[in-house]
């Protein structure tokens, strides 16, 4: 202090000479906290990188990769994930997880399936029917997870199994073939259809995977109903108290999770062209729209990633299946460098919130 | 014809067995798949199933949870024992893994036969009944090189496999596929490692539509003028079919395939694919019942086909484009053998 404080005469005579600034955060704007930064408000931006990277080294090492034909496949490939992977990504936005995505998926393209050729009803009413059993089936573990307090990982575990024996059962393991398909009920193969821009053919699912991830971004950075899931993810009994309606929401989200999954479904029969109940996304499913979401920047503790993100997180897990196969390497290596790919995104995600924690 | 005479010492065997009824009340028999949800191993427990029922042979069955799941197969061995059955009917998931339980099976007194999978030795089961995987890979083969001709010099072929694993089935058939084809395979327990040109490249199918198709596009990236598709079974040539459609090559390259199911006899008679290698899980099923029932009776053991390690119940070669030099059946007879 400049002056003696015995001199003090009046009230404020005591500030003589004292600093006049504000209390103010002293931060060093670092070039690192500025990309941490950065990454924190635009979370599909590691994903892209990868990606970009991913595609020009595949570019270098393998002549036929950024071929348009190659390109066009990668994307064909990842369609089915990337529908299961919408679902998948509003599920752990709300802090859960869904492990029955790719069962309500083939079960429900069996059920369209079926409905058809067993009883007999128009293609159009069992998609419709289908697509009502898929969001019901969703809406079940909802239900569980909302009303009975159940965590989503159990409620999934269960229903995951339950749903995939009821579609080993109810369809006795039958394939319905391509052709019957095509000659009796060809809406259920209506997803398979291309468009070809200079003789490169585009599947229609390919574009619905597109307008998909892009409603569900508006939904969720937009509208009121987004921010609610963002918020119960984020934490629930904040949510709540702000007026957000948290079972409701999770009911909403895991039956429309449902829903998608239904149509990944509709997809799948386009896509293969039969309907089989033993079709590996049943089985593997789960596991690879988890792996999308995570690799997309999506944190599993909820609240936190966008939508784009996971459909990067497809496409790197596509790029990366079908270039390593092209440039001939084991197939052990494509799960080794995926694996490690799931440990960097679940890393880079924890860096990142340290800027905010 | 080798089927109808086999049908036949079948039903004189089974004949001679309902003579005497009363035997076989208490004896047990276990059979254990792979999964129950394949159509083949589906229908291999409904040929058991109907067999036992005939002999009076009290049938328990048991499968893994999926396609390679050892553990439950294990279980399900100490299960039978346990429980005093007079025999195993053994589908393998690990054909080496299995082998020591199979020796306790075997060491109790129980009599281990190993359908469609020869166990790795062949020799740890007390017989084998299986289709020859290769004869029925060497089929699909020879009729693929008479039907293209000349132009097999300067083929371009696809091998459509099951597993990076390489089971033993999945090498027999595709080994098999190449000697029929004319190609060296130079070591024939191992698919992958030809460096004949023909062969644009080996990709895993897991044996489904969905796992064939994508295997189909990345060879077809590779080079997409592939003419020549072998395919494991008749699933994975049904996703192959898809994915060359996409790219409308579906009329001008041919499909070969093994298994013999109805949805794949269909194929062939569609045209999806041009022949198949057709083998039949409901006799090796029923003969298997009838072998436990007579070693349950006075302990006799089946013998292996002559000249080969196991007791072969046949392969045909099912096509509607027969070629000269390779027999096969057609469609319509196939279809009435079919199964699933």
């Amino acid at each position: 202090m400049a002056a003696d404080p015995k001199a003090a005469t009046s009230f404020e005579e005591g500030l003589k000479g004292a600093s006049e600034k504000v209390a103010e955060f002293h931060e060093e704007r670092t070039a690192l906290k500025s990309i941490q930064h950065w990454l924190h408000q635009t979370p599909s931006a590691v994903p892209l990188i990868v990606l970009i990277v991913a595609l020009v080294i595949f570019g270098f090492l393998s002549p036929n990769f950024f071929k348009a034909v190659t390109l066009s496949t990668i994307l064909q490939q990842i369609a089915i994930v990337g529908i299961i992977g919408c679902a998948q990504t509003i599920v752990i936005l709300t802090a859960g997880i869904d492990l029955s995505v790719g069962a309500i998926a083939v079960f429900s393209s069996v059920l369209m399936g079926q409905f058809t050729f067993r009883y007999g009803l128009p293609a159009e009413v069992s998609i419709v029917l289908g697509l009502a059993f898929g969001t019901l089936m969703g809406g079940i573990n909802g239900w569980l997870v909302a009303k009975m307090k159940l965590p989503p990982f159990i409620v999934t575990l269960g229903t995951w199994q339950i749903i995939l024996s009821s579609n080993y059962i109810f369809s006795a393991n039958e394939t319905i073939r391509s052709a019957d398909i095509e000659k009796v009920a060809p809406a259920l193969q209506f997803w398979g259809q291309s468009i070809q821009p200079g003789g490169v053919k585009v599947l229609y699912a390919v574009f619905l995977l597109i307008v998909l991830v892009a409603i569900m971004a508006y939904v969720l950075r937009q509208t009121a109903w987004g921010r609610h899931v963002y918020a119960v993810g984020d934490d629930p009994e904040a949510a709540q108290l702000a007026g957000v309606q948290r079972d409701k929401v999770l009911i909403q989200v895991y039956a429309l999770a449902g829903f998608f999954c239904a149509i990944a479904g509709w997809v799948m029969i386009g896509r293969f062209g039969s309907v089989s109940p033993s079709a590996s996304t049943g089985v593997l499913g789960n596991i690879q729209s988890i792996t999308a979401v995570v690799i997309g920047g999506i944190s599993l503790f909820g609240g936190r990633g966008s939508i784009v993100g996971m459909f990067f997180g497809a496409l790197i897990v596509g790029v990366f299946e079908m270039g390593l196969k092209m440039v001939g390497t084991d197939p052990q290596w494509t799960f080794f460098l995926i694996g490690v790919l799931i440990i960097f995104a679940v890393a880079v995600d924890q860096w990142i919130r340290k800027v905010s924690g | 014809m080798k089927l109808s005479t086999k049908a036949l010492l079948g039903s004189a065997a089974l004949a001679l067995i309902s003579a005497v009824p009363s035997f076989a009340q208490d004896v047990t028999a276990c059979l254990i798949t792979k999964t129950d949800t394949n159509p083949f191993f589906v229908k291999m427990k409904e040929g058991a199933t109907a067999k036992a029922g005939e002999l009076g042979i009290n049938l328990k069955t048991y499968a893994g949870k999926i396609d390679g799941d050892h553990e439950s197969q294990v279980a399900a061995i100490e299960a039978c024992v346990a429980d005093g059955a007079k025999g195993i009917l053994l589908t393998a998931s690990d054909t080496k893994a299995i082998v020591d339980s199979v020796k306790a099976a075997r060491d109790a007194g129980v009599l281990v036969i190993a359908l469609d999978t020869p166990l790795d030795p062949i020799d740890a089961a007390d017989a084998t009944f299986a289709t020859d995987n290769f004869a029925a890979g060497l089929l699909i083969g020879q009729w693929a090189k008479a039907t293209m001709g000349d132009a097999a010099a300067n083929a371009k072929i696809a091998m459509l496999d099951l597993a990076i694993s390489q089971p033993s089935v999945d090498v027999l058939r595709d080994q098999g596929f190449l000697t029929g084809f004319g190609i060296d395979t130079k070591d024939i327990n191992k698919w992958g490692d030809e460096e004949d040109a023909r062969i644009i490249g080996n990709e895993v199918t897991a044996g489904n539509e969905e796992g064939g198709l994508k295997a189909m596009e990345t060879l077809l990236a590779k080079d997409p003028e592939i003419n020549v598709v072998y395919t494991i079974n008749e699933p994975s040539a049904a996703g192959a079919y898809e994915a060359l459609k996409a790219v409308g090559r579906e009329k001008d390259v041919l499909i070969v395939s093994v298994d013999g199911g109805c949805p794949g006899v269909q194929n062939v008679k569609d045209g999806v694919i041009g022949a198949t290698s057709q083998q039949y899980p409901l006799l090796m099923a029923s003969l298997g019942i009838e072998a436990i029932a007579a070693f349950a009776k006075d302990g006799t053991k089946p013998a292996p086909t002559e000249g080969k390690a196991f007791f072969d119940t046949g392969v045909a070669l099912i096509t509607d484009k027969p070629v000269e030099g390779v027999p096969s059946i057609d469609t319509a007879k196939g279809m009435e053998l079919c199964w699933g």
